[in-house]
């Protein structure tokens, strides 16, 4: 503290002065400057790229040198108002203006120069510490940047893989509840296998000072944030963000590759694409291909994922975090709409949109009662109907045909006729029609021993199909044969066939 | 104010510096006793220690200005020592960006209101300004104590438009242009505007215990175990409190932001020697 003082505001000046040479060493202890890297010769050979950053949902194109460059990033930090939700602004803090910050590709191998801009607007000082990096704080400490400043330092790229970045300056939570994170991609030397479509989504939740798409401006809520209790679990840090004419666009027969991260500051993901399956994964960003056909892959905060999956059927694909009250209530939803032709065998559509009381509606309640009422109005209508109660008989025929044709046929032929000697003929059979009775019994129960049909003896084995067969087939087939190649007799009815079964 | 005009030619015209030695001269009238608040004695705890730092620092009554210096008083002192005017000013006090919004060295010009809060100044300015008016710099202890009392209350973190306020000028960009330094309510101890207008230099800011990578400063003393951002803290809640701190260590003695400008304090009148 500072008690002096001067009697002479000239003197006191002079003072001031040279106390101030004293204290500017001292300042510079907060954020020691190590000087420029002297780079070895081989290093300074190497080409130099300015490097391609994209604002999210989009990826830069793949890397197609295979030798290692300089790369230089300039990335800027900038504190924005922008839409969080519907009528809903909210003060974000981004690298590059948008939520999540600009996406970064680099290389196995590349060195890079990095310099990270504070706008003059900021209000506060940050830094950036990439996961990509090997040495302390992962560039937080070279990087710590005073409102209107920029910092630079070089790294190399020592390990493939899907990183997350973000600001680690205290008090980190509110840093990158934000919004200040994103990804940056250092390819394997042999570059990744190629995908139609690439795309960059992030997953963060946001505590706001009012409720979700409350109105107005919102900003950070510190209680809310230290309860982890998010207002907003977001993809791409809005509400919306891919939805609508916004949503990630693919053709059928397309591979999509998305680059997924979690910049949290809290919450993990459980990352899923409803109606698609991950064909690959590259858990947690690691530069091997880890697993196949995967549902749903757990993101940590502060970690990545990548996954390739092709889209064969044309329609709208929701992401969604699968703890589902986030996607629900919270805002977790983006949509990949993929156009082109319909493959109605790998997914047909709704074929068939019937009623269905339920086979076990208990007895007695409400549902038994309805249903019970409806079946015997249905039965009702049908014998005062002798359309309806013939077309009956038809539909009976028809498919009672089908039963025969696989139950019956062989022995009697697809003509009723039977084999001569063998097996009894159906067509025009006095047999058959003089006994309604002992048709059912026949087909339920089986039958051996002599007989005679048309005027001709048979003496095999009819085998049973009680068992095989319900009582509406037995009554289907039964209608069938007693109504086909010149037959005719009244339809078989279920109850006929239940009352012979039950014998 | 009535000295909006423009740019000189030459800011070493005679006529312009008698002015400029007559504003110095009155600007320690215009603040008045009034001007300045008595804080009375009180603790700070600082919100993140090494172990062999105090966990408390007692602070002595003290007197704090009212408002934060405006860019119409820092006219005056700039017009009375020319050498800390923007196209004079020694390098060693103050970088490119000193003073870089006004339209020229006597000239504060449109982005720059009179009474608003001067920004874009130096430690070493705010310092020379302070000495000139027999004043000096709030200690971080002090200021922190001041600054923790809210409208009705000596602590503000229990009043919750209090927290409100602070907490969306937090999360807020820079306003541009600043507004007028009267605009703001008084705290408890009559001070107005120590937050939501500029941040504000003090003594020894310097002495901050953050470092860029924030979850290593526990490091910083050996006897700390974790490396967790939170490892040192009195008290990891108090979120505002690390941002003034994540501020301060980022800033070296020379430079200025457009957020960051600084109010004068000074010792309480010493008792009346005996007759």
């Amino acid at each position: 503290m500072n008690t002096k003082r001067p009697t002479a505001r000239l003197a006191g000046l002079f003072l001031a002065a040279l106390a101030a040479v004293s204290a500017a060493s001292a300042s510079e202890v907060p954020s020691a400057i190590a000087g420029r890297v002297q780079l070895p010769a081989d290093v300074a050979a190497l080409p130099v790229e300015q490097a391609i950053l994209t604002a999210p949902p989009l990826v830069p194109p793949p890397i197609t040198r295979r030798t290692p460059a300089r790369v230089v990033v300039n990335l800027e930090v900038k504190e924005v108002v922008a839409r969080i939700a519907d009528g809903t602004d909210y003060t974000f803090w981004t690298y590059g203006g948008t939520v999540p910050g600009s996406f970064i590709r680099i290389r196995a191998g590349d060195v890079v120069e990095f310099h990270l801009n504070n706008h003059p607007s900021s209000k506060l000082p940050h830094n950036i510490d990439l996961h990509a990096v090997t040495g302390p704080g992962g560039g937080a400490a070279s990087t710590f940047t005073a409102p209107g400043h920029s910092s630079q330092f070089t790294f190399k790229a020592l390990n493939p893989g899907l990183y997350v970045y973000h600001c680690a300056t205290a008090p980190v939570p509110m840093h990158i509840g934000n919004g200040m994170y994103g990804l940056i991609l250092v390819e394997p030397e042999e570059g990744l296998p190629p995908a139609d479509k690439e795309y960059y989504v992030m997953q963060g939740d946001f505590y706001a000072n009012g409720a979700f798409a409350g109105g107005g401006l919102q900003t950070f809520d510190t209680p809310k944030s230290i309860d982890e209790r998010p207002t907003y679990v977001l993809f791409n840090g809005a509400v919306g963000s891919l939805v609508g004419d916004k949503a990630l666009t693919a053709e059928v027969g397309q591979s999509v590759r998305l680059f997924f991260g979690v910049g949290g500051p809290n919450l993990v993901s459980s990352f899923h694409v409803i109606g698609e399956i991950f064909d690959k994964v590259w858990l947690e960003g690691g530069s091997r291909l880890a697993q196949e056909n995967v549902q749903t892959t757990l993101v940590p905060a502060g970690g990545s994922t990548i996954v390739d999956f092709k889209v064969n059927v044309p329609g709208t694909y929701v992401l969604v975090d699968h703890s589902l009250s986030r996607a629900f209530n919270k805002g977790a939803i983006g949509m990949l709409k993929v156009a082109g032709p319909e493959d109605r065998v790998i997914y047909s559509g709704k074929e068939v949109d019937a009623v269905y009381f339920g086979s076990s509606a208990e007895e007695g309640s409400a549902a038994a009662k309805r249903q019970a009422e409806l079946e015997n109005k249905i039965k009702a209508e049908i014998k005062s109907n002798p359309t309806i109660a013939g077309l009956t008989k038809e539909m009976q025929i028809e498919k009672g045909k089908q039963v025969y044709m696989q139950n019956c046929f062989a022995c009697h032929l697809p003509t009723g006729e039977g084999m001569a000697g063998v097996f009894p003929p159906l067509a025009k059979s006095d047999f058959l029609l003089a006994d309604r009775e002992r048709a059912i019994r026949v087909v339920l129960k089986g039958m051996s021993g002599p007989i005679t049909v048309n005027g001709h003896p048979y003496n095999g084995v009819m085998p049973p199909q009680g068992e095989v067969l319900t009582v509406e087939q037995v009554a289907d087939v039964l209608t069938y044969v007693t109504n086909s190649w010149g037959n005719s007799a009244d339809a078989f009815t279920a109850d006929e066939i239940r009352k012979v079964k039950g014998e | 104010m009535p000295l909006r005009r423009t740019s000189p030619a030459r800011p070493r015209l005679p006529l312009l510096a008698l002015l400029g030695l007559a504003l110095a001269a009155l600007a320690p009238a215009l603040r008045g006793g009034e001007a300045m608040a008595v804080i009375p004695a009180g603790a700070y705890r600082p919100i993140a220690r090494a172990t062999t730092d105090p966990e408390i620092v007692p602070v002595t009554a003290f007197r704090l200005d009212v408002l934060p210096v405006t860019n119409g008083e820092f006219l005056a002192f700039v017009t009375a020592h020319p050498q800390w005017r923007r196209s004079r000013v020694s390098p060693l006090f103050a970088d490119e960006t000193y003073l870089a919004h006004w339209a020229g060295d006597l000239d504060p010009g449109p982005s720059a209101a009179l009474d608003a809060p001067v920004v874009h100044v130096s430690w070493f300015a705010a310092r020379a300004y302070a000495r000139s008016l027999d004043k000096r710099l709030p200690a971080l202890a002090e200021w922190e104590l001041a600054a923790a009392a809210g409208y009705d209350t000596p602590s503000g973190r229990d009043e919750p438009a209090f927290t409100r306020d602070l907490y969306a000028w937090l999360s807020a960009p820079t306003a541009d242009p600043l507004p007028s330094v009267g605009a703001f309510r008084p705290d408890f101890h009559g001070v107005r505007a120590l937050h939501g207008l500029v941040w504000e230099w003090v003594d020894d800011f310097d002495t901050a215990m953050v470092t860029g990578e924030s979850r290593a400063d526990a490091a910083r003393d050996q006897n700390l175990f974790c490396g967790g951002a939170a490892a040192s803290a009195t008290d990891p809640g108090d979120y505002s409190a690390f941002m003034r701190q994540a501020l301060r260590s980022s800033l070296k003695a020379r430079q200025g932001t457009a957020s960051l400008g600084f109010r004068c304090a000074a010792d309480l009148p010493l008792p009346p020697s005996a007759p």
